[in-house]
């Protein structure tokens, strides 16, 4: 039995009632969130799609506790989230990755700051290294390895630290269409493998789709959730081949619908549409 | 003029003759790999090594070449030097008229002066043989008429040079030089310059060589060479490091927190493009022109480089890292030392980089003004004394040990910041 199929154990990611504002430099505010309601149960895989400036990364650093929420709050496991910890892990699309340390010495990264003795760490990077498909990549250098590559050591850092919650903002964002498909199936098999709670961003409605359990797209100005789905994609997944999943009429009838959903919300935002 | 066209001259032949060669002796294929098509793909523009060299060598050649060097085979004409003579006429009180000559040895600059052997003397006529004795480039003063009889008599003229007629304040040019006749009646000869440099103002190569080798073995007014760089070298490196110690841990705290960067602003910005050889006089005025006089001003012109270049280090950080730090679990403590620091790495030594020209710079101006030892002070205190050997041979070795010093720091920087430019 794994963990995600324990899905009735009490939600564990509360998003309450959070609202944003910006206030700009010209003294007017920006709500760039309103009234966001999330529950999210332990090992749930949520994705959250939007057109740009919609808010998602706002709501993700709310999430994160980079930033406080003008309203509402946050709360994991029934403890307000009042700043960034280790219980919530996050990948990002690039770039944050440590160039003057090697691949072992990123992952090890989380642990090694909690003095965590250093045989265990190595033991912990060797079984990441080995679950991401980076094994004998242990001594190379960051800025040796492809865009892909990077990426992987990216969630074999994030896990190292065995968060509750994964954020991912855009993880595969940079990559091109071939590797993106590849490290879906890698997102997908660490999901089943770990149970962890993922909530990832993404721009690629197809991406959201395969890797949403549950998917919220949200609008923009102020960022609002527009719409939520429960998909049966993610699962499909982790048994067949991701190609097969996508073939599917469901699967394309659904993206053609959130896409005319985007495409609307975007042309209202370019002010086509009155 | 000459020397410039001489030198535009050099650069197109060598041009051609090597576009001539590279097609002689290169296949099709490799050519193809040379030139790109696309023109103005700065990328594929890589400094061509042989024209560096021809570029070196060409310099070198024409100053052989016009300082009469022995290194080159070709040389611009010289100044005369040997034996040579011309004729005067005069007229005495009495309106005779008479011809004597002139001989003058004019000696190689770097020998010694060898005298003509006495003129012969004629003896039945009253203009009497005159001998004379210069360098090559200098004029010498020839009182014919002391040694002639009556000579001494206010109406005794020199009329005629080389059976040319001449007034006072007239040059007529005769053999291997000029001669002009002043109005108390001397005449004055000034041998062939030629189209060299004289030595005063551009020696030889090799006499610059044999002054290197002559000052690292004696030294030059009781210092050794060694010991006057050393002492720049030193001074550098103190003031270098006292500006890394205060100006990066600066950078730092103005990178770091609105209070520091709002109170150090105003300071920074104020002091940055101050040159620091304007900061001289006051730093003399404060500190006098001893060690730490100079030490302070180095000091001071490391110091903004260091503290912007750690600001912008701190700044230029990808705020993900920061984020990923946090979301790892580190501490703010952690975030700085594991974090911040070596992320801003590549633009501290960058600014080292900057900062250590600067100083070198700097550290030899300010011992042009006032030193005991010193590269700087070296070179000044020969030019007083015009020894343009020593001068070109400081300058040399400053530019040398210059460039040495930023191939020393780009060396370390691809040892310890081996991800610079790759992330």
């Amino acid at each position: 039995m794994t963990e995600q199929q324990n899905k009735d154990t009490s939600s564990s990611l509360h998003v309450d009632d959070v609202s944003m504002s910006f206030e700009l430099p010209d003294g007017s505010t920006a709500d760039a969130l309103q009234d966001i309601s999330i529950n999210l149960r332990k090992g749930e895989l949520l994705s959250i799609l939007g057109p740009s400036g919609c808010g998602k990364t706002t709501l993700l650093n709310i999430i994160a506790g980079f930033l406080v929420p003008s309203k509402g709050s946050v709360s994991l496991n029934n403890q307000l989230v009042t700043g960034p910890s280790a219980e919530r892990g996050m990948v990002f699309q690039q770039g944050a990755l440590f160039e003057w340390m090697n691949v072992r010495k990123n992952i090890g990264f989380g642990p090694a700051m909690q003095n965590i003795a250093e045989d265990k760490i190595k033991q912990r990077v060797d079984h990441l290294l080995e679950t991401v498909g980076l094994h004998g990549f242990a001594e190379k250098n960051i800025y040796e390895l492809s865009g892909g590559m990077q990426q992987r050591v990216s969630l074999a850092r994030c896990l190292a630290n065995d968060p509750d919650v994964i954020l991912m903002d855009e993880p595969l964002g940079a990559l091109d269409a071939l590797t993106r498909e590849k490290m879906q199936g890698l997102i997908l098999k660490l999901w089943k493998e770990t149970g962890k709670t993922i909530v990832l961003i993404t721009h690629s409605v197809e991406e959201a789709l395969l890797l949403g359990e549950r998917l919220i797209v949200m609008a923009p100005r102020p960022g609002r959730i527009h719409k939520e789905y429960q998909l049966p994609f993610a699962q499909q997944a982790i048994s067949t081949d991701i190609r097969e999943v996508k073939k599917q009429s469901e699967f394309t009838a659904t993206r053609e619908e959130i896409l005319s959903m985007i495409w609307e919300m975007e042309e209202e935002i370019m002010g086509l549409k009155a | 003029m000459l020397i410039l066209s001489l030198y535009i001259s050099c650069f197109i032949l060598l041009l051609v003759i090597y576009k001539i060669v590279i097609k002689r002796f290169t296949s099709i294929d490799s050519q193809k790999k040379i030139n790109t098509v696309t023109f103005g793909d700065e990328s594929a523009v890589t400094p061509n090594r042989t024209a560096s060299i021809l570029s070196i060598l060409t310099l070198f050649f024409i100053w052989c070449a016009f300082t009469g060097s022995s290194l080159s085979p070709l040389h611009a004409p010289g100044p005369f030097t040997g034996d040579t003579s011309f004729s005067y006429s005069a007229k005495n009180a009495d309106n005779q008229i008479d011809t004597a000559q002139v001989f003058i040895r004019v000696n190689p600059v770097d020998k010694p002066l060898t005298t003509l052997s006495p003129a012969n003397t004629k003896l039945n006529t009253f203009a009497k043989n005159d001998s004379a004795k210069t360098s090559a480039y200098r004029s010498v003063l020839i009182r014919v008429k002391n040694n002639d009889n009556g000579g001494k008599s206010k109406n005794y003229l020199i009329t005629k040079i080389n059976n040319q007629p001449i007034k006072a304040k007239q040059t007529i040019q005769v053999a291997n030089g000029d001669v002009s006749l002043s109005s108390k009646g001397s005449l004055s000869f000034t041998p062939d310059k030629g189209w060299q440099m004289e030595p005063i103002w551009l020696p030889a190569p090799e006499f610059v060589f044999t002054r290197l080798i002559d000052v690292a073995q004696n030294g030059y007014q009781n210092v050794g060479l060694f010991e006057n760089i050393v002492w720049s070298l030193l001074r550098v490196i103190a003031g270098f490091l006292l500006g890394c110690i205060v100006g990066i841990p600066l950078g730092y705290a103005m990178g770091l927190s609105s209070w520091f960067r709002g109170w150090f602003d105003p300071i920074v910005e104020f002091m940055r493009p101050i040159p620091p050889l304007a900061l001289i006089p006051l730093v003399i005025i404060w500190f006098g022109i001893w060690e730490s006089g100079k030490i302070s001003l180095l000091f001071l012109a490391a110091l903004w480089i260091m503290t912007i270049a750690a600001r912008a280090g701190v700044s230029g950080v990808n705020i993900s890292k920061i984020h990923a730090a946090y979301s790892l679990g580190a501490s703010k403590l952690q975030i700085l030392i594991h974090v911040i620091i070596p992320n801003s790495l590549p633009e501290i030594f960058t600014g080292a980089r900057v900062a250590m020209g600067v100083c070198w710079g700097t550290v030899v101006a300010a011992e042009l003004v006032a030193a005991e030892k010193g590269a700087g002070k070296m070179i000044i205190v020969a030019s007083k004394f015009q020894q343009t050997d020593i001068v070109i041979m400081g300058i040399i070795l400053i530019g040398v040990i210059g460039y040495a010093i930023d191939m020393l720091m780009r060396i370390a920087e691809k040892k310890l910041v081996p991800w610079k430019g790759n992330s």
